[in-house]
């Protein structure tokens, strides 16, 4: 079986994350790393592999230069190959054309299980794996809390607000997880080593057969009119509790803000 | 003037509130056309005419079938083509963004998910958006095709209007490439008689100091009409079910009230609380980075301080 998971290299969310002067996100100025929430993703392929014995995972990821990072680190956590699709044309892009990027890279390595993770911790719109799955043409099972392959059958379990829904789709198929799905191993000293000699091929959308025209800022399917930085809140009033003083405290600041 | 039509989000035909808020916006930006999938009840019709539908599209649930969201994005391809709408609106939840995105790019048109406020600039619908963990408010509209908005619970105050609320059935055929993924169980949630967490005008979280005991959080959370919240840890400990976690893979909320407790106030919790209107926080250890964002903190244990904090409010609100 052959998987591809899709992944994202991130401005890292514990940095100072900024809009550049157009209103796209600063990738530069900030440090970048594989988006936590495809962890995820990656880790269930890779226990999908450890489960079925012959599986191969390929890392998909669309971006800038440094973003070949995000793709070596799951080669460390243990995929086996990796792509990125790099081309100067594709910056701005928004959600639509990055879909098509994705698919069209997708179509040309041999697939049967495509892997999201619920979103990208900077974006975060989460909405890549429907419109991959709808390019596609193939069936999409999104925000799994759990995911299971048995033979050409994937199964997922997903605890939405109101119901815990489970479903089961064919092969191929596209399927995002959840962190629920359980946590992403580290990577080890072998596996970091051997990563070193797993292949990564870099495409450009020539090699996609992407026009350029159809992706980047100028193509973009939204615009964004105005970018602000939210004013830092100020801290306010601490007190420490001492016999009850802090409950009581609380309670007259609440009734000052009319809550009670 | 344009219709814009407004994915209907219900439970079992019982209309939510986020409905409301969406018709409300629907109505600055054009006629609002509800889209209800499901067995159409009198009291979901009113619902619907008093927060103004002119239209209400109906389409029978047995035609979208036990599969997964695909016929409910091949439904509002259909009527985006017959009716060309000012624009898509609907819930900004996990099925919400997965019907937007595949009509998306059914339509090859952009889409704006998370909206918090939806604006019109002459009929052009302008979202905002709250990012980078509450750091940054983003204003932007879509440049090509149908609009297509995801909005989040809370959006609008929802404003009671009457509508025509003329209804229209609508068939369609669902293709095969929409039965790949079908529902093999559904498990209604139990319902815990508090506010939703994503609609709640107070919410009480509770976090790793509540040392897996939630008692203390759920009496205040009660004394005051709030919903409960739990951190990552205290739902990664098992001691909450995930789907009240607040933070970037949980729930975002935005009530009028937060009361953050035995909660450190990591990013990732951050994420999901920092654009609430007050915020009070009480936690043992007076450095934790949670006192940088409140209005009001209490460094002290939350096992003394909120039973005494409930005892008082209900004696108040007598």
């Amino acid at each position: 079986m052959n998987i591809v998971v899709c992944v994202k290299y991130v401005p890292d969310a514990t940095g100072d994350r900024r809009f550049e002067a157009d209103n796209t996100v600063d990738r530069v100025g900030v440090d970048g790393l594989l988006s936590e929430l495809d962890e995820y993703a990656i880790e269930q392929a890779l226990q999908i592999k450890e489960k079925t014995g012959d599986a191969e995972v390929t890392v998909l990821t669309v971006g800038p230069e440094g973003a070949v990072d995000a793709v070596r680190k799951a080669l460390q956590m243990g995929a086996d190959k990796g792509v990125h699709v790099s081309d100067e044309a594709i910056a701005g892009s928004c959600a639509l054309s990055t879909s098509l990027v994705l698919a069209e890279a997708i179509k040309k390595i041999d697939h049967d299980l495509v892997m999201f993770g619920m979103g990208s911790t900077d974006g975060a719109m989460g909405v890549l794996p429907a419109m991959v799955s709808e390019r596609l043409g193939v069936p999409g099972m999104t925000f799994g809390s759990a995911i299971e392959v048995d033979g050409d059958k994937v199964k997922i379990r997903r605890d939405g607000d109101t119901a815990t829904v489970t479903a089961e789709g064919k092969l191929p198929l596209v399927a995002s997880v959840t962190d629920q799905t359980g946590e992403a191993r580290y990577p080890s000293f072998k596996g970091i080593m051997a990563a070193k000699k797993k292949p990564v091929e870099t495409w450009s959308l020539s090699d996609l057969g992407v026009d350029a025209g159809l992706v980047g800022l100028d193509a973009a399917s939204t615009t964004v009119e105005n970018t602000e930085a939210r004013p830092p809140r100020t801290a306010g009033e601490i007190v420490t509790d001492e016999d009850g003083s802090g409950a009581k405290a609380l309670v007259d600041f609440l009734a000052s803000k009319k809550f009670i | 003037m344009s219709e814009v039509l407004v994915l209907v989000d219900h439970v079992g035909g019982s209309v939510r509130k986020t409905t409301n808020e969406m018709l409300t916006i629907a109505r600055r930006l054009g006629e609002p056309s509800a889209v209800f999938i499901g067995q159409l009840s009198d009291d979901a019709t009113a619902a619907l005419k008093q927060y103004g539908a002119e239209k209400i599209y109906v389409i029978d649930p047995n035609a979208v079938g036990p599969y997964l969201v695909t016929p409910k994005a091949e439904v509002l391809a259909q009527l985006v083509e017959q009716a060309s709408p000012a624009a898509v609106l609907m819930s900004s939840s996990a099925e919400g963004k997965e019907v937007g995105a595949r009509l998306a790019v059914k339509t090859d048109s952009g889409m704006i998910t998370d909206a918090v406020d939806v604006e019109s600039d002459g009929g052009t619908p302008v979202a905002t958006q709250s990012v980078f963990a509450g750091s940054y408010t983003v204003k932007s509209k879509v440049s090509k095709g149908t609009p297509i908005i995801a909005v989040k619970p809370n959006s609008a105050t929802p404003e009671a209007v009457d509508g025509a609320g003329t209804v229209e059935q609508v068939s369609i055929t669902i293709s095969d490439a929409a039965k790949g993924a079908q529902m093999t169980g559904v498990e209604p949630k139990k319902a815990s008689g508090r506010p939703e967490l994503t609609e709640a005008a107070i919410v009480v979280a509770g976090g790793r100091g509540t040392g897996g005991n939630f008692e203390p959080v759920e009496q205040l959370a009660d004394s005051l009409g709030a919903a409960v919240g739990a951190s990552r840890a205290a739902v990664d400990s098992g001691w909450y079910p995930h789907t009240f976690q607040i933070g970037q893979t949980g729930k975002v909320v935005s009530p009028q009230l937060y009361v953050a407790t035995g909660i450190s106030g990591a990013i990732q919790h951050r994420a999901g609380m920092q654009t609430s209107k007050t915020i009070i926080a009480v936690n043992k250890d007076e450095e934790a980075p949670i006192f940088e964002l409140v209005d009001f903190g209490v460094v002290g244990d939350l096992h003394s301080v909120l039973p005494t904090v409930t005892e008082e409010v209900t004696k108040r609100k007598g």
